[in-house]
């Protein structure tokens, strides 16, 4: 139709972006032509979101040029314009409950004052129908499945003009035959010239609905390729790093455990949370151990550290500590029992931002430290004192609240809490996102320390780093234990094909 | 999905300059005091008597009980503005219960220990329901507890049909008549709840425990502490204290009408917040809570002392609420 090369839909080249001494994107180029779905995958910390966020229009590169239509990209304020050009549907959904369908398509997009009520049902159900979706206009956004919501908020970024689209873990909240009503869409759009960015840690679905892969790593471009002349050995190498068959950090060859009497058991557990779901997971640690458990966001890892440290109730199984079933769903039984827990939202459930450091570190020892119900300060002190010395926590003082602590200190003040009831099992999960490197030195070595002095530890990690404490790591995909790897040091590759369910690329 | 996090350099601010704006958010409201004071010595000769300190605790006391209450629920992250009502109709029905039939009472004529039992025990039960309505089945505690306010305040007025009740016996009222050593009853009682509830809030494992649930619940759900149980039970005790004061104003005036307690809420929850007990939950202490009350007694005080109309006093006492607020944002803002 256009004579000589069709522009890109989106192209950004030579960004740079850093935050602080952080180089989140160096000299990244890549380009999205119309028609195109573009994967765009890499490992948490890898330049994803930052990359997004700028071709979004919500940050700056420092360096570089965003052309969008084959024009220079809107200024940052101008919202409405970059509205106009891209839109982004997150994993988390941005439809307004309370509103219907037709309103939350045309949300904000009113030109008059006064809605015409009868011209937005029209138009929003000329526009479903256009683009073949099948929803009621009429319907609260609040009645709607998580599959129905995707599609109003793809319905919405199509009704603003946008031929961009971002998709964002698209399928994370998905069950499978909506995951394949979702491609028939996304090839149906596709059809009609609309580009689309495609994220996902799922990279069995890039090669059923992409046509080029870009792979980001440490916040460079390693690739970008068609995904027909980029295997999956190939395509994980690219994400992962280095030679294939570079190992995790040259641990000392682990520490042989005197594998001490059973602690945990976990048998036949299912669980079902919002951040996600397992199925039937048998596992045991035992004194002295420290397993754990590998898997990406959603795969369920976290949802067995919570049911153990009893913080939700699972649907179906037993979990025993020494050989004694645990209360389901109870958080002070468990800690009476000896469970020391470390949370992955460290700023929900991690610490309470006003008290300080002493009586964080001290909370679930209340009871401990106090006789007749009156707190002791000496030993709240004294108990403070041991925990903060252990790891080198940093603070003006023991009464500093915890709110004024950096986040590598609160995170310390997080393990430090867990470990004041003495606890014979340790349940950590992420215990290391978002610090500094010293501070992941310190608390991992204060976990593996726990761990030498025969503290079972059940360790949920995203982070490859943080497994090189293991003893023994157990792969989880999509709610299921699917690997377990005996022998120290972890090959990274094999992991990370486990947990991206790839089970043929680990067999090399 | 995060990216390399960027981490903060290491805060560590200088402990002496935090410890002094520590203490200056609960002793904000000393300088206002303070120049209260000089006003009431210059406008009249008769504020600087213990006549006149006496009167003026013997004011405050039964809000300050309520103050105490409202601020231990506030600190968990909730409220209760059924306290009003729960101040008026548990004295309300343990004077109905024990005063002959032409004091306005139903006739049964109980024993007054008992009936005092009974005032304690409506504002247990009452504070009971309300915290396992909002803990439990998870009501949202504006619309409930003022429900409830609605509620017990119409029960207080039909159960005596607008009338008032007197004729109440000395033991009923001595909470609110007698006098220690020149000073009233109520004004030691409350004063010694004040410092109970402090030194409780400070010292005490539950007290600490009611901190953290305010701070940051789901933190304290994690570490173990039982959530809920505190909640309802801050609750609980709330009303139960509520009772008492409402028994406490009942001896001072030695009668119980049938609006006792209205609009008194508005002026707990402004003594609390201008005391510095933060709205929000886990921030504030009763040595704080204590100077609200303290201000807005002298307030009151100075006013009556100066003949200010009647009509006046509520405006002043709304002007001086915006001032101190005005002044514990400035102190917030300072920190920050």
């Amino acid at each position: 139709m256009t004579d000589g090369p069709e522009p890109a839909t989106a192209e950004a080249e030579a960004i740079w972006k850093s935050f602080g001494r952080t180089k989140a994107l160096q000299d990244v180029s890549v380009s999205i032509r119309p028609g195109e779905c573009h994967a765009l995958v890499g490992r948490n910390g890898a330049g994803k979101s930052t990359l997004v966020g700028i071709l979004t229009g919500l940050s700056k590169p420092d360096s570089g040029t965003v052309r969008l239509y084959g024009e220079p990209a809107p200024g940052l304020g101008d919202r409405s314009a970059w509205q106009e050009r891209v839109a982004c549907v997150y994993q988390r959904s941005m439809v307004v409950p309370s509103l219907s369908v037709a309103e939350n398509i045309f949300l904000n997009r009113n030109d008059r004052a006064l809605v015409r009520w009868r011209e937005l049902r029209r138009q929003a159900r000329r526009l479903l129908l256009d683009w073949g979706f099948d929803l009621d206009v009429d319907s609260p956004a609040s009645e709607l499945s998580v599959e129905q919501k995707q599609v109003v908020e793809i319905a919405r970024a199509l009704a603003s003009g946008a031929r961009f689209l971002i998709l964002d873990e698209p399928t994370a909240s998905l069950e499978s035959h909506a995951v394949e009503r979702l491609f028939e869409r996304i090839r149906r759009v596709k059809t009609s010239g609309v580009a689309i960015l495609y994220i996902s840690h799922h990279l069995e679905e890039i090669y059923e609905i992409c046509d080029r892969t870009t792979v980001l790593r440490d916040g460079k471009r390693i690739v970008t390729a068609p995904v027909a002349e980029l295997d999956q050995d190939r395509l994980v190498g690219a994400m992962v790093g280095g030679d294939l068959a570079q190992t995790i950090r040259d641990t000392a060859p682990v520490q042989e455990t005197t594998a001490g009497r059973l602690r945990l058991a976990v048998r036949a557990l299912s669980v079902q949370t919002p951040l996600g779901s397992v199925e039937d997971v048998s596992l045991e640690v035992a004194a002295g151990e420290c397993v754990g458990l590998f898997g990406l966001r959603g795969s369920g890892t976290a949802a067995i550290a919570d049911a153990v440290a009893g913080l939700v109730k699972p649907a179906a199984g037993t979990i025993e500590l020494d050989g004694r079933p645990l209360r389901p769903g109870k958080v002070d039984a468990a800690l009476e029992r000896g469970v020391g827990y470390v949370p992955e939202d460290r700023h929900a459930r991690g610490f309470v931002p006003t008290l300080g450091v002493a009586e964080n570190l001290t909370l679930p020892i209340l009871r401990r430290i106090s006789r007749w119900g009156i707190v002791s300060a000496a030993r709240r002190r004294e108990e403070a004192e041991r925990l903060g010395k252990r790891l080198q926590i940093v603070s003006s003082g023991a009464d500093q609240p915890l709110a004024e602590l950096s986040g590598g200190n609160q995170q310390k003040v997080v393990v430090g809490r867990a470990l004041a009831s003495r606890p014979g099992l340790l349940v950590v999960v992420s215990p290391t996102v978002g610090v500094d490197v010293a501070s992941k030195e310190a608390l991992l070595g204060v976990v593996e320390d726990a761990r030498e002095h025969g503290t079972a530890v059940l360790l949920v990690s995203d982070d490859l780093d943080e497994l090189r404490i293991c003893t023994r790591v157990l792969v989880v995909h999509r709610g299921r234990i699917v690997k377990e790897l005996r022998e120290p040091p972890w090959d990274r590759h094999e992991l990370i094909a486990a947990a991206e369910g790839l089970e043929s690329a680990s067999a090399a | 999905m995060t990216d390399a996090a960027i981490e903060r350099p290491e805060v560590v601010r200088r402990p002496a300059r935090r410890l002094l704006l520590g203490s200056v958010r609960e002793l904000a409201l000393v300088p206002a005091i303070a120049v209260l004071f000089v006003a009431g010595i210059v406008e009249s000769p008769a504020f600087f008597t213990t006549a006149n300190f006496s009167n003026t605790a013997q004011f405050s006391a039964a809000l300050g009980l309520v103050v105490v209450a409202e601020s231990l629920i506030l600190l968990t992250g909730s409220f209760d503005l059924s306290l009003q009502s729960i101040y008026g109709l548990a004295p309300m029905i343990g004077a109905w219960l024990i005063v002959p039939k032409d004091g306005q009472g139903l006739g049964t004529n109980w024993n007054p220990a008992f009936g005092i039992l009974v005032v304690m025990g409506i504002g247990a039960a009452v504070g009971l329901f309300n915290g396992f309505m909002i803990v439990k089945l998870k009501f949202n505690a504006f619309i409930f507890t003022l429900a409830m306010l609605i509620l017990l305040a119409g029960l207080q007025q039909g159960i005596v049909s607008g009338r008032t009740i007197y004729e109440m016996p000395p033991s009923f009222i001595y909470l609110g008549s007698a006098y220690w050593g020149g000073f009233p009853v109520s004004a030691w009682a409350t004063g010694a709840v004040f410092l109970a509830a402090g030194l409780f809030l400070r010292y005490h494992r539950t007290g600490r425990a009611i901190y953290a649930v305010g701070g940051n619940l789901e933190a304290a759900r994690a570490a173990g502490i039982k959530v809920d149980r505190i909640r309802i039970g801050v609750f609980t005790v709330a009303g139960t204290l509520a009772a008492i004061a409402g028994l406490m104003i009942a001896g001072q005036v030695v009668a119980v009408t049938a609006n006792q307690g209205n609009n008194l809420i508005f002026t707990v929850f402004a003594a609390a917040v201008i005391g510095g007990i933060a709205l929000e939950g886990g921030r504030g202490r009763m040595l704080g809570a204590f100077t609200g009350v303290v201000l807005l007694g002298l307030v009151n005080n100075v006013l009556v002392l100066r003949n200010t109309s009647t009509f006046w006093i509520d405006a002043a006492n709304g002007a001086i609420i915006l001032l101190a607020l005005g002044l514990a944002r400035a102190v917030a803002l300072v920190r920050a």
